[in-house]
């Protein structure tokens, strides 16, 4: 009989801890975080969730919370895995006195999933700098925000500064480009930009896919040797960027044609690879490992205080800033949607108005102290990313350093790809677009 | 005495041969039917937790019963027939991917007919790559379905017909209607699957007490002495490959369609196939509750573990909960083995040897 019983007693304790349980406080917004801190991509998830966590912490620490109302947040671990990240999208989007305010999926297959839901819940999807590209459409995605840039305006960006490192984009005619890329949702968004690219400027492309997670591209580089390409553009993440830039080492490829996206120029994406990694270049969204106002008051208000995360050195990498951008664009976001609702806890709902009316100008981004790290940035209904700016950046061994001014990526060949990705999604799911004319 | 067959007399031939001869596990059965079928969603409706919340349906009974269903279908393959399989991944993938052509490009057939063409695709697939089985056992088989893993992984990946032209190879499932009925609540998608499960697991049970069910058995058990009295090897071996991959590609077609609704080939990955496999292992080899146990153990135990710092009031850092995760339930596993070799199934059959004895065990 005891046996049972306390079998029993067991069973009831795992039920109790699958119930989600209910948070009391009132006068908080819920904030959830997906982070990945184990599994094959941790080197990059950890700075990133610390990133995002600290800038939630700040605004807590520093301001009491967002006009007052205070932010709570709590972790899920997803190790970037789709199964996990559904899991974790379900446990906490009901946590909180109004449900999650928003989530950032920070993995491009946790976002396909989690696309088809946003809408059914009503909660904002913020991808900063991943996702689906075509979900800068507003009109059709009405839930999706990827705000600060997409893999497309990324593919774009990438032509943009090669344009202009061969002395002008008619010069890339005839030009070789190949694009190495993790063969997974984020490595093969860009490939539709290059070819309608390679139509326009003339550049021969060829896309060669990596099998996740991208350790193993010894073929791969022997078939980029034959190739001899003018430049190889390189779309990976965590494990495979270190490997691509020891392979492209080992047969002799100069690292200064080697460029990889935003997601492939992080500390750990170079430092694993030594003294091979120099001069390797990369793009930046639009950020880079900086360190702005808004890291000293980190510094003093949560470090200051033993609230932080990482370690002071870490603060200002790459991937901690993007963490940090991430959780500053959406703190802006309920700021923006507590001027119209008021300076309550507010709704997904409400708060997916604060991201589609978010406006970011010069002097509010010197206010908060990132005036140099991100351009200004006003998102509307037709255009749910904000901006389409970038930077190139390149690692000296030791350190990132910017070398290209500013670029504006030209809408002219994106925009009505966007437009027809997003078209196709609206008929394959009877969705109407709204009439952004009209709102 | 709780358990006790005791004055349960047999008068009819129908009766000895009943599915369920003890009246316990009749009504104990009815009993959970009832309770999954009517309890559980009208707890949900009249709010009760924790059915109240979405979380239970979308990301526990939901994913519960579509890999039970899986671990079904492998253990007809596995655990009645003894072929052992790596590519049950692959067999789901060829579900999700049939079901979802049909229904893209067939959008007038109703969607339960789609679910259905993505498991005869698979059983077709499963037949094909069932055939080395005929030559080859073990573990050589094995290797020779991974063949299949590495294969379907390929061809979603790089045919882009399959996933119609999507730039990032990123599919979308249409919406799931019924009868008229759009299934758009958690509640309606696990009512919709349960009754498939049930339908299933009550289909298996049937086909592997009957004449080809004893085939496989003795193709398991010994395949020369089965052949000699006059079981064909192809037809036992190749029928178990196509049973098993049916049931598996409408899993993988119920995965994608109510439970994921968005999906890339990366979801159906060897990872995939070797957790079914070590569900079936676990829950116990040719059980029909073994699928089911086997699959709350892998699927719910991480969790539980990832939950139960915080609700024992000891919040630890997400990335020490998950290590913690990862190592408590790497020792689980090894414990359950050591304990019971022939899974939890066996457990649970102890269990009864022992309540029909109690509280008299000697």
């Amino acid at each position: 009989m005891r046996y049972p019983a306390r079998l029993a007693a067991m069973g009831a304790m795992a039920l109790a801890t699958l119930a989600p349980s209910a948070m009391a406080v009132a006068n908080e917004q819920f904030i959830p975080v997906l982070s990945y801190r184990t599994g094959l991509y941790a080197a990059n998830g950890i700075p990133w969730a610390n990133g995002f966590v600290d800038y939630l912490q700040l605004v807590n620490l520093r301001d009491g919370g967002i006009n007052g109302v205070k932010i709570a947040f709590e972790e899920c671990e997803t190790a970037y895995g789709t199964d996990r990240g559904v899991e974790c999208y379900e446990r906490l989007k009901g946590k909180g006195p109004t449900g999650a305010a928003m989530f950032h999926p920070v993995s491009t297959g946790i976002t396909f999933a989690l696309t088809e839901k946003a809408p059914v819940d009503k909660i904002p999807m913020v991808t900063v700098g991943y996702g689906r590209s075509d979900t800068r459409d507003g009109s059709v995605f009405r839930w999706n925000f990827p705000l600060i840039g997409s893999h497309w305006t990324a593919a774009g960006l990438a032509i943009e500064y090669l344009g202009r490192e061969v002395g002008g984009k008619d010069k890339l005619k005839g030009k070789k480009i190949v694009l190495l890329h993790l063969d997974a949702p984020a490595g093969r968004e860009p490939i539709a930009v290059f070819e309608k690219l390679a139509a326009k400027h003339g550049y021969t492309f060829t896309a060669i896919p990596v099998t996740a997670p991208g350790l193993e591209q010894r073929s791969q580089w022997l078939q980029i040797r034959q190739m001899r390409p003018d430049y190889v553009v390189l779309w990976g993440y965590g494990g495979m960027n270190p490997a691509a830039i020891q392979e492209a080492a080992a047969v002799n490829f100069p690292r200064d044609r080697l460029l990889g996206y935003a997601w492939s120029g992080a500390e750990p994406d170079v430092i694993p690879a030594g003294d091979r990694a120099k001069s390797y270049k990369t793009l930046m969204l639009q950020h880079g490992a900086e360190r702005d106002k808004v890291h000293q008051d980190i510094l003093t208000h949560v470090y200051g205080k033993g609230a932080g995360l990482a370690t002071p050195q870490e603060v200002g990498q790459i991937l901690y800033n993007r963490g940090l951008i991430s959780a500053l664009v959406s703190v802006e976001a309920i700021r923006t949607a507590q001027a119209k609702f008021g300076n309550k806890p507010l709704t997904g709902e409400q708060v997916r108005w604060g991201l589609e009316n978010l406006d970011l100008d010069a002097g509010r981004l010197q206010a908060l102290g990132v005036a140099t790290m991100i351009k200004p940035l006003k998102a509307s209904c037709e255009n749910h990313e904000g901006a389409r700016f970038g930077r190139v950046q390149q690692w000296d061994g030791a350190r990132w350093t910017v070398i290209s001014d500013w670029i504006e990526v030209d809408g002219t060949v994106l925009d009505p790809l966007v437009k027809e990705s997003a078209a196709a999604y609206a008929s394959s799911k009877g969705i109407t677009p709204v009439d952004c004319g009209k709102l | 005495m709780l358990y006790h067959e005791a004055g349960q007399y047999k008068t009819t031939y129908a009766q000895d041969m009943a599915l369920l001869p003890i009246a316990q596990e009749r009504w104990s059965l009815a009993g959970l039917l009832v309770v999954a079928f009517v309890g559980v969603p009208s707890m949900a409706f009249l709010g009760i937790p924790p059915f109240d919340s979405d979380y239970v349906f979308s990301a526990i009974l939901l994913p519960f019963l579509i890999l039970s269903l899986a671990a079904l279908g492998l253990n007809v393959l596995v655990g009645y027939c003894g072929q052992i399989s790596l590519g049950s991944g692959a067999f789901m993938a060829v579900g999700a991917y049939a079901a979802y052509n049909t229904a893209v490009r067939l959008p007038e057939l109703p969607i339960l007919v789609a679910l259905l063409s993505g498991g005869v695709a698979a059983a077709a697939v499963g037949v094909a790559f069932g055939l080395p089985s005929l030559r080859i056992k073990g573990l050589y088989l094995a290797v020779a379905t991974l063949a299949a893993q590495f294969f379907f992984d390929w061809l979603f990946l790089r045919v882009k017909w399959f996933t119609n032209y999507a730039p990032s190879g990123s599919v979308t499932a249409p919406p799931i209607d019924v009868l008229g009925f759009r299934l758009d609540a958690s509640v309606e998608r696990y009512l919709l699957v349960l009754t498939i499960v049930v339908l299933f697991a009550f289909g298996v049970k049937n086909l592997v007490r009957g004449a080809i069910g004893r085939q496989w058995m003795a193709i398991r058990d010994m395949d020369l002495a089965a052949e000699i009295i006059g079981i064909r090897p192809v037809y036992a071996k190749l029928t178990a490959f196509a049973v098993s991959s049916f049931i598996i590609g409408i899993a993988g077609a119920l995965w994608a369609f109510a439970h994921l609704g968005s999906w890339e080939p990366l979801t159906f990955s060897i990872d995939r196939s070797f957790h079914l496999l070590f569900m079936v292992i676990i829950g116990g080899l040719g059980s029909i509750l073994g699928a089911f146990l086997g699959t709350a153990f892998i699927l719910l135990v991480p969790i539980v573990l990832s939950r139960l710092p915080a609700a024992l009031g000891t919040p630890l850092s997400t990335s020490t909960i998950s290590h913690l995760e990862t190592a408590v339930f790497g020792v689980l596993i090894i414990v359950f083995l050591i304990a019971e070799p022939l899974g939890l199934a066996r457990l649970w059959s102890l269990a009864k040897e022992k309540l029909r004895l109690w509280p008299f065990p000697h």
